[in-house]
């Protein structure tokens, strides 16, 4: 494996401060960061494998007792590097409100009911093709304290892990269609409107499992591509 | 033109999924349901080398405890050896894997148990000082920040590539200091995330 990482890649993040998002005005470096090549120890990264996780573990409808409520969703996409070609092996982790838009997380005080049936956490590893599948409930909006009459779009978190730890991403999966996309200021943090699409999943009718669950598909394309000659003369 | 997934941040609410088991003092029964992918203690029963504890504290920029953090660690084992394909050194290797992940806890106190890792190949045939490389994830970051954590103690910080590239005066944030010697090391690395004596954070 021999990939490279552009750091022109990353113009698709959202700066580190982004003061419509409140809590990053203090939690944002002050400082100009340093630029220092990518040595062996930013090139390498975790290795996960088939160990790391349990059957079941990317069901979060079978972790309990009884079915969670709510509308039953499968969500599912294929990891990729920059050259769209998949990364297998992945670890890909997901936490996510329930239904009605509350968190299991005890500081989480939204007076919306928690679900017994429900703790949205799960986890998985891609398979050779980079395809991970995961079957949970869709999560419901919920408001936060950032500003007067502020919720956040239903979303699912993702945690990746790639080929190395400079591929590490933490992210949001988005809906299609959400009517709260232009109040959110997490949301709207990514600048560019064809990156911020990238974090909505599509509606899978293909993939919809009939009498069963509506299916949306999410692809995620971490950093990294194959080193060419040509990388060389473009810059 | 790249076409790379953005990040968002973590969120006040992770803990339960990434980080179940470890630095859970919000929990009453003190963890939650869901298993643990990795935690805190990277220590395997046939890692060679010296044993340390590492802790610290994560501040803003008022100088308060981040208590909502997340921080991951990769590190080379005690030979300088990373347990990844890209380096494929005929070394002999243990089942130490390297990577650990610790929440911060009520008072902003992460740790983590492992080994002090060997001297790791820099660019240019140079060699890297031992060093771990450190990603805070947390509520109001919207992407990760990296940083590295030296061993104040080591001979080998004064000839090291990326330190070099660190204006002198701000190298001392990348220190970790031994505050115990007794038994097992421990190691303390405060991260100031803004303001005064802030941290490094490396453009990689």
């Amino acid at each position: 494996m021999s990939l490279i990482y552009p750091k022109d890649s990353l113009s698709a993040y959202p700066a580190h401060l982004s003061p419509g998002y409140k809590s990053t005005v203090k939690r944002s470096p002050s400082k100009a960061l340093i630029v220092v090549p990518h040595t062996l120890s930013e090139l390498t990264g975790p290795v996960f494998g088939h160990d790391a996780i349990q059957d079941g573990d990317n069901d979060l409808t079978r972790q309990h007792k009884g079915e969670p409520l709510g509308e039953r969703i499968v969500v599912h996409g294929r990891v990729l590097d920059e050259d769209k070609r998949p990364v297998p092996n992945a670890l890909v982790e997901l936490w996510q409100a329930n239904a009605c838009g509350r968190y299991v997380h005890n500081v989480d005080q939204h007076p919306a009911p928690l679900d017994p049936n429900f703790t949205g956490a799960g986890r998985t590893v891609t398979d050779s093709d980079g395809h991970y599948k995961f079957i949970t409930v869709k999560p419901g909006a919920y408001p936060w304290g950032n500003h007067h009459n502020a919720w956040r779009p239903n979303h699912i978190h993702f945690s990746v892990f790639g080929h190395s730890f400079l591929t590490r991403l933490v992210t949001q999966m988005y809906f299609p269609g959400d009517p709260l996309f232009p109040f959110d200021p997490i949301f709207n943090s990514v600048t560019d409107e064809k990156a911020r699409l990238r974090m909505v999943s599509s509606f899978d009718l293909e993939n919809t499992v009939p009498d069963w669950a509506l299916c949306f598909r999410f692809d995620i394309v971490l950093r990294g591509r194959e080193q060419t000659p040509l990388d060389t003369d473009e810059h | 033109m790249s076409e790379i997934t953005p990040s968002q941040t973590v969120g006040p609410f992770f803990a339960y999924g990434l980080t179940p088991k470890g630095r859970c003092d919000w929990d009453p029964n003190g963890s939650y349901s869901w298993k643990e992918t990795v935690g805190s203690d990277l220590v395997t029963p046939d890692a060679t080398g010296q044993k340390i504890r590492i802790e610290g504290q994560i501040f803003d920029g008022d100088g308060k405890a981040i208590n909502d953090a997340m921080i991951e660690i990769w590190q080379a084992d005690a030979q300088g050896r990373y347990a990844h394909a890209r380096d494929n050194r005929a070394l002999p290797n243990t089942q130490f894997k390297g990577f650990g992940r610790s929440a911060t806890d009520k008072a902003g106190v992460y740790a983590f148990d492992t080994i002090k890792p060997g001297a790791v190949p820099g660019p240019d045939g140079k060699t890297q000082a031992p060093h771990i490389v450190v990603c805070i994830f947390s509520r109001g970051m919207l992407r990760q920040v990296y940083t590295r954590l030296y061993f104040a103690d080591e001979a080998g910080n004064a000839a090291d590539p990326i330190l070099a590239l660190v204006p002198a005066d701000r190298r001392a944030t990348l220190m970790a200091h031994k505050v115990a010697g007794d038994g097992i090391p421990l190691y303390r690395f405060d991260v100031r995330v803004q303001g005064d004596n802030e941290t490094v954070f490396f453009d990689i």
